[in-house]
């Protein structure tokens, strides 16, 4: 395990997962609040023809080129997108549908076009598309390093402003702000996101990088400081433990083993996480279910009571299950155990049958008292 | 005469991929209507594991059986995302981004374990080799048909008929989903029926273009025609024709460039939808910027002919209609003025005499039509 963690390509490869969880974890979280989820998909398939013009442009699978070819693609993306849902009838998911399978399907004709021209250099491109962590120079992460620390940076200066925009852009519109560039940056900042994770998960899945753990940490918490964070502790996790599997077991792409490790971040986030997990949910309807069983069963002893003007008048399980419509054995149960009912042998019968107990009384007394009105 | 027509590996590529067009087009339409596009994407990413688990388990790589197990999971991949979406806990297109990238991962981790045994790589998956589908041929009544060629037109037949006797009913539901409801036609049973088959397009097209160029098929023609037409049914024939422009158009600029075949054709989908942007006839940017200005120019007709209306045979008549006064009182740039002049004296509304405007006959029932309608008989 020491030998691993001190293993030069493990550690590049750790340091630019680690890059890009933060990048798009953070950078993610104002996407997927402003329900600009599906932009990021665009944005992420419209990187492929970048990448194809900035290889052509350098001439050679030069990281720098690559990742500003994949910028101004996706802004040109973007722009399409913003094109189409203003000046026609289309609405914005045609718009993003369009924009994503053109952009990509012309990166698919740039790539075999590269392939044609028999670039010897052109081996490195395929990595792209699924991501290959172990492709990844150390010199690349500088790159990467500076990318994702400049969307950082805006960030933290315009926090402010990026929050008021995503919550209300309205009041941001009436406070003076100027929303339309706000919401440029914002859209810039998913392009950074997508172009730092490139290498790593390739074009077709950075799109779960955006999405996935920003919607992981919303679950978690109900402010935007933590989600934000939680977003890009999330995003690393999944990154390096997604690029370091992949970087030591050979032949697995990285992007689909990232992309798996986030979703199961998701899945657990989802189910568990305090308040809004759908196990607590399922856990606390339960117990409501079963909490108005026992009401129920005490408030026909009661009324059985009242009617019969015998506080201690039994009544017979299969009565109760008749008037239930269900067993009530496991109800009876609880209610015996918490003292308010007791067994009781009601001669000649052998049927089991049950009685209020003083505090069985009171409580039913409460009960009906609770609710405003008896059950007569 | 027909032998040579399937011998011809052109012709089976061209209309392979006018095939995989007209069946994406007929199903794209109503995605595209009832704005579930971005359905198309997740679909199509996610069969791969629908493709990969039917090999897994039957060992069967196309045909009948194939199309519908992997189509299945197109389904399952909409069924898990609403699933997730009813939940309250995600909204709908954040949704739709965390269930397909899930799918298509264990797809193509799958693929990278039995990369020896199955016929698929990663490249096919995402580019498709519309190029090769000669390669796996079978023999129909004595000729050798591209396999792909055979699933597309089964597909293609299916789709239509799908369209065709259910027109009414997937119209309905498309417009106006709760009239369908209290109609009583099942508009999700009809939901789930469209994207089964949109699954199976996709599984069917997927040897010939790949996961991500079936979505540009599926969504960019029925957009494309969504911008010519207002009828449903000629929206569904101009999206076939335009999927059969795409193919042709990009067969050959892709052989003469020496580029991917499908994904040429897939540009071209783009090129059209272009063009229909600009040059359609009632929702292009070209028409609607020439009516506006037909408008504004009809409009300032109007303007000047009830300017020249009111101040008529008054005292301040010699003030007010000439044409100076419509650039200090009506603030036209001189210019303007003029263009307007010119053109109210090319449509005989305006008569100039001197430095005098006049209005014709035309010209005065044209301002009476609009300040005192009432005297109209």
């Amino acid at each position: 395990m020491l030998a691993l963690l001190n293993d030069y390509t493990i550690q590049t490869v750790a340091m630019g997962a680690a890059l890009l969880g933060i990048s798009s974890g953070v950078l993610g979280c104002f996407a997927v609040l402003r329900r600009q989820s599906l932009l990021g998909d665009t944005l992420s398939h419209a990187a492929l023809p970048g990448v194809c013009l900035g290889f052509l442009f350098a001439g050679s699978r030069e990281i720098g080129s690559i990742l500003v070819g994949a910028l101004l693609t996706g802004a040109a993306a973007a722009l399409i997108v913003l094109l189409l849902t203003r000046t026609s009838r289309l609405k914005t998911d045609a718009a993003l549908g369009i924009a994503l399978s053109v952009s990509f399907a012309l990166g698919v004709v740039l790539l075999t076009y590269i392939q044609g021209s028999g670039n010897a250099s052109q081996g490195g491109l395929d990595s792209f598309l699924f991501g290959q962590a172990a492709a990844i120079l150390r010199s690349d992460l500088w790159i990467m390093g500076g990318i994702a620390g400049a969307a950082l940076i805006l960030v933290a200066l315009l926090w402010k402003e990026f929050k008021l925009v995503s919550f209300d852009p309205g009041f941001a519109v009436s406070l003076g702000l100027p929303v339309v560039a706000l919401e440029i940056a914002m859209t810039t900042m998913v392009a950074l996101a997508v172009v730092v994770g490139l290498q790593m998960v390739g074009v077709v899945l950075m799109t779960a990088m955006i999405i996935a753990p920003a919607v992981a940490a919303r679950q978690w918490t109900r402010s935007l400081g933590g989600m934000v964070v939680l977003s890009a502790v999330f995003g690393t996790l999944a990154g390096v433990v997604g690029a370091v599997v992949s970087a030591t077991a050979r032949g697995l792409a990285t992007g689909p083993l990232i992309v798996l490790a986030v979703s199961a971040i998701v899945l657990v986030s989802l189910l568990f996480a305090p308040e809004r997990g759908l196990a607590w949910a399922a856990l606390q309807r339960w117990r409501n279910r079963r909490g108005l069983e026992g009401r129920q069963v005490l408030a026909t002893l009661h009324a059985m009571a009242t009617l019969h003007g015998d506080r201690r008048y039994p009544v017979e399980l299969g009565a109760l299950d008749a008037f239930h419509g269900t067993a009530t054995r496991a109800t009876l149960s609880r209610l015996e155990a918490r003292g308010l009912i007791r067994p009781v042998r009601h001669e000649p019968e052998t049927t089991p049958h049950w009685e209020l107990t003083q505090d069985g009384l009171a409580e039913a007394r409460r009960l009906d008292h609770e609710i405003g009105g008896g059950m007569l | 005469m027909l032998e040579s027509f399937f011998a011809s590996i052109p012709t089976m590529i061209i209309l392979t991929g006018a095939l995989v067009g007209c069946a994406s087009t007929l199903v794209g339409t109503f995605l595209v209507l009832r704005g579930n596009s971005m359905l198309s994407d997740a679909i199509s990413h996610s069969i791969i594991f629908g493709i990969v688990i039917v090999w897994m388990i039957t060992g069967v790589a196309s045909g009948p059986v194939q199309i519908i197990g992997a189509a299945l999971t197109g389904v399952l991949t909409v069924f898990l995302t609403e699933l997730l979406f009813s939940t309250r806990r995600v909204k709908y297109d954040a949704a739709i981004g965390l269930v397909f990238p899930a799918l298509f991962s264990v797809g193509v981790l799958l693929l990278n374990v039995y990369a020896r045994d199955v016929h698929i790589d990663q490249h096919t998956v995402l580019l498709g080799e519309i190029g090769f589908i000669w390669l796996d041929t079978v023999t129909l009544l004595g000729y050798d048909i591209p396999q792909a060629l055979v699933s597309m037109a089964l597909v293609t037949v299916v789709n239509l008929l799908f369209v065709t006797l259910l027109y009414k009913e997937l119209k309905i539901t498309t417009f106006d989903p709760g009239l369908a409801a209290a109609l009583g036609f099942a508009p999700a049973i009809l939901f789930y029926a469209l994207l089964f088959l949109t699954s199976a397009t996709a599984v069917a097209a997927f040897d010939a273009v790949g996961a991500v160029l079936f979505v540009a098929f599926v969504i960019v023609p029925p957009a494309a025609a969504y911008l010519l037409t207002d009828r449903l049914w000629l929206m569904l024939v101009y999206g076939a024709a335009i999927s059969v422009a795409s193919s042709l158009c990009g067969y050959v600029l892709a052989v003469a460039w020496n580029v991917s075949i499908g994904g040429m054709m897939a540009v071209m989908t783009g090129v059209f939808l272009m063009l229909a942007l600009l040059f359609g006839p009632r929702y292009g940017i070209i028409a609607r910027a020439h009516r506006r200005s037909t408008e504004r120019q009809s409009n300032d007709l109007r303007t000047v002919a009830i300017h020249l209306y009111s101040h008529e045979n008054t005292a301040g008549q010699d003030e007010e209609n000439v044409a100076r006064a419509l650039v200090s009182h009506l603030g036209w740039s001189d210019g303007h003025a003029q263009g307007v002049i010119a053109e109210g004296i090319t449509r005989d509304m305006i008569l100039r005499q001197g430095n005098l405007l006049l209005l014709t006959q035309k010209g005065r029932a044209e301002a009476r039509a609009i300040l005192e309608p009432w005297r109209q008989g």
